[in-house]
This record gives structure tokens, sequence and C-alpha cells, in this order.
């Protein structure tokens, strides 16, 4: 098998876009060549997905990247239990279309559906109802992992442990996940009912939290950055709980699309904090209760297909922090005043609290706190500074960053977020690495 | 009402692309296709996916001999045959097909002559029961000869021309059978895989597969997908002779 170099590949975020040899191979036993391609060529290896991490964990430039779309096949589905085996390219929203019917939902999924089956472990994501059902690891009962030097390994909790929480959350550095099992979750209806009222400011986001979280399993608050003083940490909550009415129906696959990649001065003060009241102001005429289809509560992002292209040819930063509940709230109140004062807000900041089911994984992400994600247009070094500036206080306050957002972090601030980093590096597969990877390793 | 549909090529990027749409509809499939391994896969995931597999079959299906008893034992097991999917086939390569009248054979063979193998003995059970639907997979290549693919073109050609015949028969006989012909342009599959891809006349086999579905269900005798295709054949089957011979397509 010979590789060719393709045209630039991109993250979600695209502030990276550059050369990569990629193969897509069409079948599980097809993996091992890309291995064997790979070592040829004196490269390391890397599984793409769908492309949905915003910065550079799914990236390495020059290097060989392994498409696992191609790997998009169920195996089984147990209709009783609810358990599903499915091969790793196999996306959230392939799944949901097939489970659906048959009063099954994945016991979590993130913001968006356009999520495969191997970045979900390998990320450890998390949705709305972390405060009640933990991560995505979670419900992972068994996968399927291809090393260089131990070939196609099953790993359970129990037959492999150690590879087990090298894995969940394991950013792809132990192998390439070629099929996962995963127990789904008896629903009882595909509505949500849904409820959405205004938070006035920061405060008041941590009364409603508290007062809400026992209330809905499914929880989160939108933030407008732009706003300031009295103000600050203005925002929407929305929570939502499954119905109970019966319906079964799976989302539909069409959706509006970004047809264009915006110019860059699209996005400036003005407009964000234009965007930023209209959007609140659509979110509040919807406030009150309401019964929604699944997909038009949980994935708000797939509204509309290539978002991200209306961030422009530039790309944007993803930054999500999760802070402890003790320093939470003045941490949060810091973060929200230097971004509303360096004008380069976001447009759709979220706020959540996170519960206390710990992931799985050393290098899982969610714990018991606040978590703030905001996406920032990549405007060179002042972008860069301005993050630079959220992680003292992110260290400060105890937090960490999410990797799956993340394009530059620093070695110091990850190692310090995660204390059990090296057990991952002593796990991982040696032919396998990413950008990211490469630069929050170094000693 | 789910139906019987037949699948030949079973492992085929359209064929799969097909059959999950098909599988979401709760119909029988029986699936017929050369690597058994894929085959086993393929199954699995359409039953996932919601189809009955009646069952499935793995051998050589252009080598193959006694399809007659073949689908005959296919009926057997899975009741009457509703619709036959001939989705497999090989592009071949033209230049090696000119000088290597072995390779030029296969081509003919896989693509026209075991296609035809298939088909009439099918179109038998059919018009016994008088309703039942054939698919080709046919290629926008077999509507005029051009130098970069002509030996597969003619194949092509050849089973378009025998399912326009089939069909100007049976529409003579019963509004329930019906043989549709579908002609495709460029398709990313891993049969097109080393080929340039990209820009607005490449299509997926998802998308493909929306077309193949609907000319299943009430389509015929002669489908372009995408559609687009009709017109850009039409004019490049009027073009003049001494305009055609200086385009190199």
């Amino acid at each position: 098998m010979t590789l060719k170099e393709t045209k630039a590949i991109r993250s979600w975020g695209g502030v990276v876009r550059e050369p990569h040899f990629v193969a897509a191979p069409a079948r599980r036993d097809g993996v091992g060549d890309v291995f064997d391609a790979a070592a040829g060529m004196d490269k390391t290896l890397l599984a793409h997905g769908l492309g949905r991490s915003y910065g550079d964990s799914c990236l390495s430039p020059g290097n060989v990247i392994l498409e696992t779309r191609g790997l998009d096949r169920f195996i089984a589905f147990d209709r009783d239990t609810g358990i599903l085996r499915a091969e790793a390219g196999v996306s959230l929203g392939e799944i949901m279309r097939v489970t659906v019917p048959y009063g099954f939902f994945p016991h979590t999924t993130p913001g968006t559906r356009f999520v495969t089956l191997g970045g979900a472990v390998a990320n450890d994501v998390h949705g709305k109802n972390h405060h009640v059902a933990g991560s995505f690891g979670e419900n992972v009962r068994a996968f399927g992992l291809l090393r260089s030097d131990r070939g196609e390994v099953t790993v359970t909790p129990d037959s492999e442990p150690e590879l087990f929480r090298a894995t969940v959350g394991g950013l792809g550095m132990t192998g390439i996940i070629t099929w996962v099992e995963i127990q789904l979750v008896r629903i009882a209806s595909s509505n949500i009912e849904q409820e959405i009222f205004a938070i006035k400011s920061l405060d008041h986001f941590f009364e409603v939290m508290e007062e809400n979280t026992p209330k809905f399993e499914h929880t989160v608050a939108w933030v407008d950055c732009t706003a300031r003083k009295d103000e600050l940490g203005r925002g929407v909550f929305t929570g939502g709980n499954w119905s109970s009415d019966g319906v079964l129906e799976p989302h539909r696959t069409g959706m509006l699309n970004a047809p264009f990649t915006a110019p860059g001065f699209a996005l400036n003060p003005l407009t964000l904090k234009t965007f930023n009241s209209l959007y609140r102001w659509r979110q509040l005429s919807k406030a009150g209760r309401s019964k929604v289809p699944y997909t038009s509560h949980f994935h708000v992002l797939d509204a509309i297909k290539n978002w991200n292209r209306l961030y422009g040819k530039r790309g944007f930063f993803q930054y999500q922090s999760v802070i402890p509940f003790s320093t939470a709230k003045e941490a949060t109140r810091e973060m929200l005043t230097l971004i509303a004062e360096s004008g380069q807000g976001s447009m759709l900041a979220v706020l959540k609290t996170l519960g206390p089911i710990e992931g799985r994984g050393w290098l899982s992400f969610p714990r018991e706190g606040v978590t703030l994600a905001l996406d920032f247009q990549n405007k060179g070094q002042k972008t860069l500074q301005l993050m630079n500036n959220l992680d003292k206080i992110v260290s400060a306050a105890g937090g960490r960053l999410y990797p799956a957002k993340d394009g530059r972090i620093s070695a110091d601030m990850f190692q310090s977020g995660y204390p059990d980093w090296q057990r991952v590096e002593t796990l991982r597969d040696p032919a396998i690495s990413s950008s990211f990877w490469q630069r929050v390793s170094q000693s | 009402m789910p139906k019987h549909y037949v699948i030949l090529g079973a492992t085929s990027a359209i064929a799969v692309a097909t059959a999950r749409r098909l599988a979401t509809k709760g119909h029988k499939l029986t699936l017929l296709a050369r690597n058994s391994s894929a085959l086993q896969e393929i199954e699995d995931d359409l039953r996932v996916r919601g189809a009955e597999i009646a069952s499935s079959h793995a051998f050589d299906l252009a080598q193959e001999t006694g399809q007659a008893a073949i689908l005959e034992e296919i009926a057997q097991t899975g009741g009457p045959i509703d619709g036959l999917l001939v989705f497999y086939g090989i592009l071949g390569d033209q230049a090696r097909a000119e000088t290597d009248p072995a390779h030029a054979r296969d081509i003919l063979q896989i693509n026209f002559n075991s296609a035809v193998d298939w088909i009439l003995p099918a179109a038998q059970l059919m018009e016994a029961r008088e309703q039942g639907v054939v698919l080709t997979i046919s290629s926008v290549a077999g509507d005029r000869g051009r130098r970069s693919n002509y030996v597969y073109g003619a194949a092509k050609a050849g089973l378009s021309t025998f399912m326009q015949g089939l069909a100007h028969k049976w529409a003579a006989m019963s509004k329930e059978l019906r043989a549709v012909n579908v002609k495709l342009g460029f398709v990313d599959t891993p049969m097109t895989d080393h080929l340039d891809k990209g820009g607005p006349l490449w299509a997926k086999p998802e998308g493909v597969a929306v077309s193949i579905e609907r000319a299943l269900e009430k389509g015929g005798p002669i489908v372009y997908a995408p559609w687009f295709w009709r017109w850009i054949m039409l004019a490049i089957r009027m073009t003049p002779n001494f305009v055609f011979k200086r385009v190199n397509i």
C-alpha cells in the first residue's frame, strides 16, 4: 500500500491546515496495512474520525492519518438489553437513527451528533446530563484496539484495566480503536420536555444551577460574553427531561449548510455584540416550557452544517475549562471579565456544572465543578495572549482544559491538569502520535 | 409490505448504501458476493439496521453456472423474489485491455455476459408470477464510446440495451413487471480510487442510493443518477464526430 500526500487536512477550528498522508481503509481488516504503510514511510499514525476535535489532537502534519469513516458498520444490537456493538467510524447520529425506534439512546451525547464512536471514546465526551450520567466512557463495555506491538486486543474494564483507563479519553494514543460496544439507555420518547429562562448575572447562574440541577436530567447555560459589570454572566438557561409520550422518531438527516467561508472582518466587537443580543433574544422568545425533538435540544451545533466556516479563513480556537466548585464562582467571574474587556468574546459561550461521576480514563476531562466553553476567532498573537491569561486564572483555581478543544496548551498546563498523563504515555502505541501529544508530552 | 430483494454484488459501496436504505424499511434481503468475510460484516450491519436477512451466499458471481437453480433455491428459502438488483462490476484497465485480450474478455464477462446469465432465469421466475423488478447498475460510459474506457463502455452499453429490451417486453405483459437500468456518472467508491476525485460531477454512494431506491420502487426503464447526467450525456451524444474526435475524454 502506498499513500499519496493529499491536500490539507483541518480540524474543526481550522487554525491548522497542513498536508497529511491519508489512508481510509474500507474494512477493519485493512487497518493493519495502514500501520505497515506508516512504518514503511517512517511516519507516525493517527486515527481521525469526523474531525470535530477543534484543535490539533486529531492532526499530525506530515504524518499518516487513518480516516475511520470507512469502518461504518454495525455489528450487533440487542433490542431487549440495549447493548450495541459497532465499528469505530459509526457516528452517534447513525446510532440514534437505528436505536431510537426501539426506545434506546446513547447514555450521553455531546452538542453534535457528528461524532464517531471511536472519537467519543478517545475524548471521553460528555453532554448536558453529565451531572447525573457521567461521561461517554461510563457506558463503554468493551472495544477492539489494534496495536503495532500486540495486534488486535479486546479491551474491557476487567480484561485490560490499564489499557481501558489509558484509552478512554486517551486521544487515540494507545492504538487504533476498531469497534466499540456500549450499553444504551431506555427512553420512553424521542421528545424532550424543555424549559428555558433568562439568567440575569453570574450570581444568578449559580443560584439557578443549584436549584435546577436536581430537577433536570439535562442542563446547560449559554452566556453572553459581551455583557459587562452588573450584567456579567447574563444568559439563558435550558433544562430538559425525556418526555414519556411514547413517540419514538429518529431525527431527520437534512440540515442547513453554511455554504461559504465568511470573510475575516465579518466578526468584530460590533457584530459580536449584535449576534449575542440577537441570540439571547431568540432564545428567550422560546422561554417557558415546550416539547421538542431530542436533536433540537441536544445538538444545537448541528442546526447549521459547517457553522465553523462562519469564523473565516484563519479559523478559531475553542477554550474549555473545568474548575472545582470551591473556586469556580470567582474564577469564572475573572475569566468573563477578561474576555469582555478584550472585545474578543465568543458567539457560543457555554456554562455548565459537571457532576461527581469521575471519568474512567486517566485523561478524561470532566470532573466535578463548572465548565466554561468559549470560541475565539483566530486573530493571531492577540488571541493566544488572551488564552494564556485565561490559563493563569484556570491554573490558579485548580482547573484544567479539555484536550479535544485545544490547539495551543503548554506542556506545563497540560501536565499539571492531568497528573496521570505519563501512565498514558507509557501505554502509548509507539507507532502513534499527534501534534497535540508531541506538544504536551515534552518535558 | 416488506419485499424480498436479491442483491448481487452486495459488498460494493453502492450496493451497501442502497441495501442500508432498504434495511431501514424492514425489507427481506438475500445477499450474494464474492468475499465471504466482507459479506458477513455487511449482513450483520444490515440486520442491525432493520433488514431481515433471508440468506447470504459467497461465490464468484461472474464465474458461476447454474444460476436458475440458485435463484430457485433463494426463492424457496426467502420467498418469491420481488426484486433482483445487480450491483457487481469492474472498471478494468482500458490500456491493458487493448493489448491483453483476456483482460478485455474479463471486463465483458463480468459486466455483461454474467449479468445476463443471472437476469434471464430471474426474469423467468418473475414472468411466471407476473410481478417483479430487475434493477441493474450501468454507466454513462455506455452512452457513447470514448477512448478512455470503451471496453468497459461497450459492456455497459450491452447491458443497457439488454435491459431496454427486457423493459420493452415486460411493458407489453404487466404493469407489475419492471426492468430498470440505472446509469451512474462518477461515484466516489473504491472502484474509482485510482482517479482524481472532487468537483461537482462526483457523487457519493449514499446520494446515488437515494435515486436507486426511488428507481426500484417506481422508476424505469432508464434512470440517470445523479439526474443531470441525462443532459450531459445528451450533449455528448449530440456532439458531431468532427468535434468529438478532438475531445480528450
